[in-house]
């Protein structure tokens, strides 16, 4: 084995992951809020809102993700009005591009995770929260969102991860995250397994730090369902 | 007793599609009154309950809160409150007891009774936190004030939703059957804070089973059927012998006759 070689593999690969980082922090975020639009749509009730946040749920779970980059990256610049937009010099960065196509994708599959936590609210704990004067805002800030999130986290958890390694596919418009450095490396070394390795390392890593993270937040999200004494014990590990 | 009744509820029509369940109930709860409602399953107990707090929106009729008549528009044919924000308000000043508790699963005990006055009510936390242990000693279980509601038994779980209901200071509080969902041994605990509630002069709205509430702790007992009210008036009336036929049949049921 050629640690040299792995260890200098490693060093660049590593100088990656601020971007994928980036990608994935960015399109997470964006991704979720959009999410969160799509769910009000969806259950507004509005049957022009909730058509349009069926059809988007459709069109990029039932798409593949690559595919979406690419019309976004090579598809944009073909509309006019995009293309001679104050937009178009944000919109032509592969960066921006990546992280949208990500983030619209992700709302997709967000969207239906957040609907099905928000099911499981139960009806009776939404009747004594409009019984004691909440409604709107307040009822969704109090009563829906802790709940359903908490309802939702395990399937968002799997999600998240889902992203992680999604951001992959940003090489592919250009994009200089761990996996395009990888390539990069490949095509100038020809060691195809050495500096996969490194990277799927890598990936292993970064999902292993998010998944303990969520891990942490659902334990401290469900007190209530733990037995009393387990409720204000240590951590079980 | 001098000012407007606490509460006025005049010719309540409630249908569910072409089911009417409410054909016309008038109900008048002055200061201090504890009403039992009784009547048979499927008489619209639960639907009349709803329709005062407006869970359910009447199809027809008019109610008053302490004076304040509640306003509505027609809407496609349909009855539908004006404004949201006054449905708020009414309906925090009415204090709402389920038979299943409804206490939100992830909050504490003491979370859920200081929940509506400090984000629907806007008051001081430390203020409401410290009230907020008091009806908890009141109710028995201010010892169980941060474990959850899963880890309560039922009738504790009622009483801690008796001390959220009252939390906000309301001024009548509705109860839909608060023992049904109560194994029978615990029963007796959430009728003792319920009695103690009456003798200090809230005004309540009972619906109910226990027939000794009813004769002993209500001054009226009204009788549904069928979705109008078919008797009511004192319990020494209605358990003596101004009975309706109707009455005594259903009490009959539960070997008091
Ligand atoms: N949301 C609803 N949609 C349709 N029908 C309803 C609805 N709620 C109640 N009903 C009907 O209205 C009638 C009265 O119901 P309600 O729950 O008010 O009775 P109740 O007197 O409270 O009975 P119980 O003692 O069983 O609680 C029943 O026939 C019921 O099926
Ligand atoms: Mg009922």
């Amino acid at each position: 084995m050629d640690i040299a070689f792995l260890s200098q593999t490693m060093a660049t690969l590593i100088k990656a992951v601020p971007t994928t980082l980036l990608l994935f922090s960015l399109s997470v975020f964006f991704g979720g809020l959009l999410a969160l639009l799509i769910v009000w749509m969806r259950v507004s009730g509005n049957p022009l809102l909730s058509g349009f946040a069926r059809g988007y749920i459709f069109v990029f779970r039932g798409s593949p993700l690559l595919i979406q980059m690419f019309l976004v990256f090579y598809g944009l610049g073909q509309f006019g009005v995009i293309r001679y937009s104050f937009l178009w010099p944000f919109l032509r960065e592969p960066m921006v591009c990546a992280v949208l196509s990500l983030a619209l994708c992700t709302a997709g599959y967000s969207a239906e995770i957040f609907r099905a936590g928000l099911r499981a609210v139960p009806t009776r704990e939404i009747e004594a929260a409009r019984a004691i004067g909440m409604s709107g805002f307040l009822l969704v800030r109090r009563i829906l969102a802790p709940v359903a999130f908490r309802h939702a986290l395990p399937a968002y958890s799997t999600e998240i991860v889902l992203m992680m390694k999604s951001t992959a596919l940003a090489s592919l418009v250009t994009v200089w995250e761990v996996t395009g450095v990888a390539q990069r490396l490949i095509s100038q070394t020809y060691r195809t397994m050495e500096v996969f390795l490194c990277a799927a390392l890598i990936y292993l890593v970064l999902n292993f730090l998010i998944l303990q993270a969520l891990a942490l937040l659902e334990y401290a999200l469900s007190k209530h369902r733990r037995a009393p004494s387990a409720a204000a014990g240590p951590l079980p590990r | 007793m001098s000012g407007p009744p606490r509460l006025s509820v005049r010719n309540i029509r409630k249908s569910f599609g072409t089911h009417e369940v409410l054909k016309g109930i008038s109900l008048e709860a002055r200061d201090g009154d504890v009403i039992s409602l009784l009547g048979a399953s499927g008489s619209g107990k639960s639907t009349f309950l709803r329709c005062i707090n407006l869970l359910e929106i009447a199809t027809e009729g008019e109610i008053f809160v302490d004076g304040e008549e509640i306003r509505m528009v027609k809407k496609g044919g349909h009855n539908q409150p004006a404004s949201q924000k006054q449905v708020d308000h009414i309906r925090s000043e009415l204090g709402m007891v389920f038979q299943s508790f409804n206490l939100w699963s992830h909050m504490t005990i003491l979370q859920n009774v200081i929940e509506g006055p400090v984000h629907v009510l806007k008051r001081p936390r430390a203020e409401c936190i410290a009230e907020a242990e008091a009806l908890l000693e009141k109710v028995g279980i201010v010892d169980k004030r941060h474990a959850y509601p899963a880890h309560l038994s039922g009738g504790q779980q009622q009483r801690a939703a008796i001390a959220r209901a009252l939390a906000m200071k309301p001024k009548a509080m509705l109860f839909d059957e608060p023992t049904s969902a109560l194994d029978p041994e615990l029963v007796g605990e959430v009728l003792r804070v319920m009695r103690a509630l009456a003798e200090e002069g809230m005004t309540m709205l009972v619906v109910t089973h226990e027939m000794s509430f009813a004769r002993n702790v209500s001054n009226r007992v009204v009788f549904m059927r069928e979705g109008v009210v078919d008797s009511a008036g004192a319990p020494q009336d209605m358990f003596g012998s101004g009975a309706s036929p109707a009455f005594r049949q259903f009490i009959g049921h539960f070997g008091q006759a």
